[in-house]
């Protein structure tokens, strides 16, 4: 299977420039050393709660943001050289969905205008092929032809959302960013744009990176998961398998805190949780404070991302799922953590 | 090849707002302004062609006349050249030179800012820093200095007053700019092609522009002011040229043998330059967006009652008893009918969870329970509430006031919004305390530190004297309980309070809230959009749709068996972590608009069984079982 994008070592820092008299700024880490593999034709999940750098990342993977460190290939391609050189060339290959869909609309330009410009600029397309374009993009967003010369502020959360979709597809680019695309839309709207998604993917063969703090519309959605913590990769792989046997005791600990209706089944930590101090982060696992099965190890020596198949465990089995852990859990159950 | 039906452009349909320009007329004092503006702009106008004598011929003979002699209605000045005649080309030339300058400032300000705001990093401080150099110099010194560098005239003069206003639209517009060119449709113009220049002036220009309308407006009549200013110091306009501020400073050393002579302009640059800062405000007025939603009206302590009659209802030991509850906004012409008749019984230490999308009511509900609605443009029209045997829809604002914070506490969704940030937590939970109970300043920081504790944050005497900001999302929404808990609540009222919280924190909250509960016997009305937290904390669960309950019933059952379509629906379009096949089943369409709300069931338009009965009369709250009730005519029976 052709791969659409892999980024290796991905790293990015805010801050931490020179002061005016030689010191140091304070820098802060907001995605370090991420290596990240996504197929033609899969949906990749990052999931991870706020603060943990999911957004710089896809931020970096269509260019909106420079990486510190580290490359991103598309499609055998550069990325990172591409987007300081040619980010039409960049935004041709690789879409952006944003979270808030109607602030990502400007309030000023009609949904036509808004459509119109990935056509003009990235594509091309003469009037008499864009008006074509635009009417089948609204079909295939399943919104009325006539919505094309209204203005954002006229329209709800999720038909927003839809345009916002449209105008990704506009562009023609086979791999889509969807940053927290239905985070802000209410739960019978959000099922209507999860499952147009979920048409247009296989409508057209597209590739997505869905970004979502939401356990289980990530479950519901993606072939294979990344979980980020505190600017980290601490977990990858196959979704039903992560999802069925998490090894990283925080995305266990995630799975256990997610409410499920018509269930009282969460378990929450005995003690309140705190990240880090982003400023000064730990030398060792950056989960190790909330970790019940920590210990001098952890604190000391930060544990690298490597497939989890030991003892017991058949490699096949684990499908490349690989963990961030000194002590990843191996009975596959949660129930260990005690 | 266009293929848009005529019937696609959308009717001119604003929401029973009216234009701007009506807005504008409808300010008396802007319309007054208008009306003055307009005349002197006719009269400037139509100078060329009036029947008036030349201004800069001079008759010594006929010099000073008063006002009204024989062919000089205003009179004549010190040369015998008509005043009338004078005043009118000045005026002519104060405008244009105002309006020219204005035009000037603005661009050059405006492509600063814009600049300096949209590239940020090192252009901006450069830029800045100019900026701040320019308003440094007291602006009559710059003006003076920059006339004295280029010569009087009146083009320099022009120069000058541009050059030093300036700086106020640059500020203005970066700040603007700066704000808006980190929103995301400036991401979203980038990702689809469009260059830095077509970003800027395609973008964030189009939205910019009412602002700089608004400073245009305001600084007009200043401008003015500043050219008579230059003038009147023989800076600008040169003998023989007539214009307002020259004119006064002839007229200045006759002000006692002949005052006309300087009061006649100096009444007219009062009434232009007034008249014009009328019509800037009222413009300002109308275009400002945080004008525009009434922000300026201030809501009254409670929300107004207007309810013709009141319901009767057996008392009950309930700790809430809510029967037919009815709020509803109003703006412009249109009635938003927010919460149309609301039934809810809460027991002693019951745990009721109020579900329902956005819209359907279920904030305004409980913020009406305690009369937070702000009015205007709330106002509650029918209803009863009763807590603590009274009905507090009839309670005095005092009555009230004891009952907030005291026997009902409210925690809302986003803690940093409720917690005052130039106060410690500590501060803030001694207050709430102290609002209600007679404790000395000791006794109820002892109390604070308890109540901090009893919410399981750590280190609770240090974290007494943070600052909300210091503190996590967690914590802080750890402190907001602490504060509803301060004076023992019968009834908490928790709008969405996990929604802006982490998963793992969230499940944090919800045990500490049940344990709590449980612990204080408080009742709790808990408002949510996610069955899954309702799942965890709540004995029973209301379903709210378009204003109106269309079921309650105990969790457990209605979550297994839910009985009203819309319950079904809702619950059925959530996927549920461990069922990663679970096709997912969209309700599609929106809600009703609650000021356009259909006759019968309001949820007819998007329901699998609706028939036409459906639509044909009011739909009631029917009890199904014991403990259950549904607003639905052919409700799903427990076996299907």
């Amino acid at each position: 299977m052709s791969v659409a994008v892999e980024a290796q070592g991905l790293t990015r820092t805010f801050g931490g420039g020179r002061t005016l008299f030689g010191g140091r700024h304070p820098a802060v880490h907001a995605v370090q050393s991420a290596d990240l593999t996504v197929r033609t034709g899969e949906t990749l999940g990052v999931v991870g709660e706020s603060g943990c750098g999911k957004s710089t990342l896809a931020r970096m993977l269509v260019g909106l943001d420079r990486p510190t460190k580290g490359t991103i290939r598309l499609e055998g391609r550069d990325a990172t050289e591409l987007a300081g050189r040619d980010p039409r060339a960049l935004a041709k290959h690789i879409q952006y969905v944003f979270q808030d869909p109607v602030a990502s609309l400007n309030p000023r330009k009609t949904i036509r205008q808004t459509l119109e410009a990935p056509m003009r600029r990235l594509r091309g397309l003469d009037a008499r092929a864009r008006e074509a374009r635009l009417a089948e993009l609204m079909q295939v967003v399943s919104l009325r032809e006539e919505f094309l010369d209204r203005y954002p502020h006229e329209f709800s959360g999720g038909q927003a959302q839809r345009i916002g979709i449209a105008r990704a597809l506009a562009a023609d680019a086979r791999v889509i960013v969807l940053d927290e695309p239905v985070s802000a839309l209410d739960v019978s709207v959000q099922a209507q744009v999860l499952n147009l998604l979920d048409r247009l993917k296989h409508e057209f063969g597209l590739t997505y990176i869905f970004i979502s703090h939401d356990l289980s519309v990530i479950e519901s959605v993606c072939d294979r998961v990344a979980v980020m913590y505190f600017g980290r990769i601490v977990e990858v792989g196959a979704a039903r398998e992560l999802y069925a046997h998490p090894r990283h005791p925080y995305t266990a600990l995630l799975m256990r805190s997610a409410p499920t209706p018509g269930k009282r089944r969460i378990d929450a930590e005995e003690k309140p949780a705190e990240l880090p101090d982003p400023l000064n982060p730990p030398p060792g696992c950056a989960f190790a404070s909330r970790c019940p099965r920590a210990d001098a190890k952890c604190r000391e020596a930060r544990p690298p991302l490597e497939p989890v198949a030991v003892g017991a465990i058949d490699a096949a089995e684990t499908d490349g799922q690989r963990a961030a852990c000194w002590h990843p859990l191996l009975d596959g159950a949660s129930s260990d953590n005690k | 090849m266009v293929a848009l039906p005529v019937s696609g452009k959308k009717a001119n349909d604003r929401g029973g707002r009216p234009s701007p320009f009506k807005l504008l007329i409808a300010n008396r004092l802007s319309a007054a302004g208008l009306l003055l503006l307009g005349i002197i702009v006719a009269l400037a106008l139509l100078t060329p062609i009036l029947p008036l004598p030349d201004p800069d011929i001079t008759d010594p003979a006929q010099r000073l006349l008063r006002p009204g002699v024989d062919g000089h209605l205003l009179g004549t000045d010190h040369l015998g050249r008509d005043l009338l005649s004078r005043l009118l080309w000045g005026t002519r030339v104060s405008i244009v030179v105002g309006v020219s300058a204005t035009l000037i400032a603005a661009i050059v300000g405006s492509l600063i800012g814009l600049t300096a705001g949209y590239a940020g990093g090192r252009s901006d401080n450069v830029l800045m820093r100019g900026i701040d150099l320019v308003m440094a110099f007291p602006y009559i010194l710059l003006a003076l200095g920059i006339v004295a560098v280029l010569g009087p005239g009146l083009l320099n003069a022009l120069y000058a007053i541009s050059i030093v206003n300036i700086p106020f639209f640059a500020r203005n517009i970066r700040g603007m700019t700066l704000g808006l060119s980190r929103r995301e449709f400036v991401d979203a113009a980038r990702l689809s092609g469009a260059s830095h220049p077509v970003i800027l002036f395609g973008d964030v220009l189009p939205n910019v522009l009412p602002t700089i309308v608004v400073t245009m407006s305001t600084t007009v009549g200043w401008m003015i002011l500043e050219t008579a200013g230059l003038s009147f110091l023989g800076l600008g306009a040169q003998p023989p040229q007539a214009d307002l501020g020259s004119m006064l400073g002839e007229g200045r050393k006759l002000l006692f043998t002949a005052p006309h002579v300087s009061v006649i302009p100096g009444v007219m640059i009062f009434v232009l330059v007034m008249s014009i800062n009328l019509v800037g405000d009222g413009i300002r007025d109308v275009l400002d967006p945080r004008l525009k939603s009434g922000a300026l009206a201030a809501p009254g302590a409670a929300t107004t009652v207007k309810r013709e009659a009141v319901p009767e209802k057996p008392a009950t030991d309930a700790v809430l008893s809510v029967t037919d509850l009815r709020t509803q906004f109003q703006t412009g012409s249109r009635v938003y009918k927010a919460v149309g008749g609301v039934d809810l019984d809460l027991a002693p230490g019951e745990r009721v969870g109020l579900v329902g999308e956005s819209g359907s009511g279920k904030s305004v509900t409980a913020l009406s329970l305690l009369r937070l609605v702000p009015t205007p443009p709330g106002t509650i029209t029918a209803g009863r509430v009763v807590i603590g045997g009274e009905d507090q829809l009839a309670a005095s604002v005092d009555k009230l006031r004891r009952l907030r914070g005291g026997k009902v506490a409210y925690v809302f969704q986003d803690p940093l919004t409720t917690l005052h940030p130039l106060f410690t937590v500590g501060q803030q939970i001694v207050e709430a305390v102290q609002a209600h109970q007679p404790l000395s300043r000791r006794e109820a920081e002892a109390q604070a530190i308890e109540l901090l504790e009893r919410v399981q944050i750590p280190s609770a005497k240090a974290r007494y004297n943070a600052y909300p900001h210091e503190l996590s999302g967690g914590m802080r929404q750890r402190v907001c309980i602490a504060m509803a808990l301060a004076n023992d609540p019968e009834l908490i009222i928790a709008d969405e309070p996990t929604t802006a919280l982490d998963v793992t924190v969230q499940a944090q909250v919800l045990k500490l809230m049940r344990g709590l509960s449980e612990q204080q016997g408080s009742a709790v009305l808990f408002i949510t959009h996610d069955f899954g937290v309702v799942s965890e904390l709540c004995d029973r669960v209301a379903v709210m749709y378009a204003g109106r309950i269309v079921e309650i019933g105990p969790t457990e059952a209605v979550l297994d068996a839910p009985a009203h379509p819309y319950t079904r629906k809702l619950i059925d379009c959530v996927p549920v972590l461990g069922e990663p096949d679970r096709r997912l089943d969209a309700i599609e369409g929106l809600p009703p608009p609650v000021d356009r709300l259909p006759t019968g069931c309001a949820f007819a338009e998007r329901c699998p069984i609706v028939e036409p009965r459906c639509r044909e009369g009011d739909i009631a709250l029917d009890p199904l079982s014991d403990d259950r009730s549904v607003r639905c005519i052919k409700p799903y029976r427990m076996a299907s």
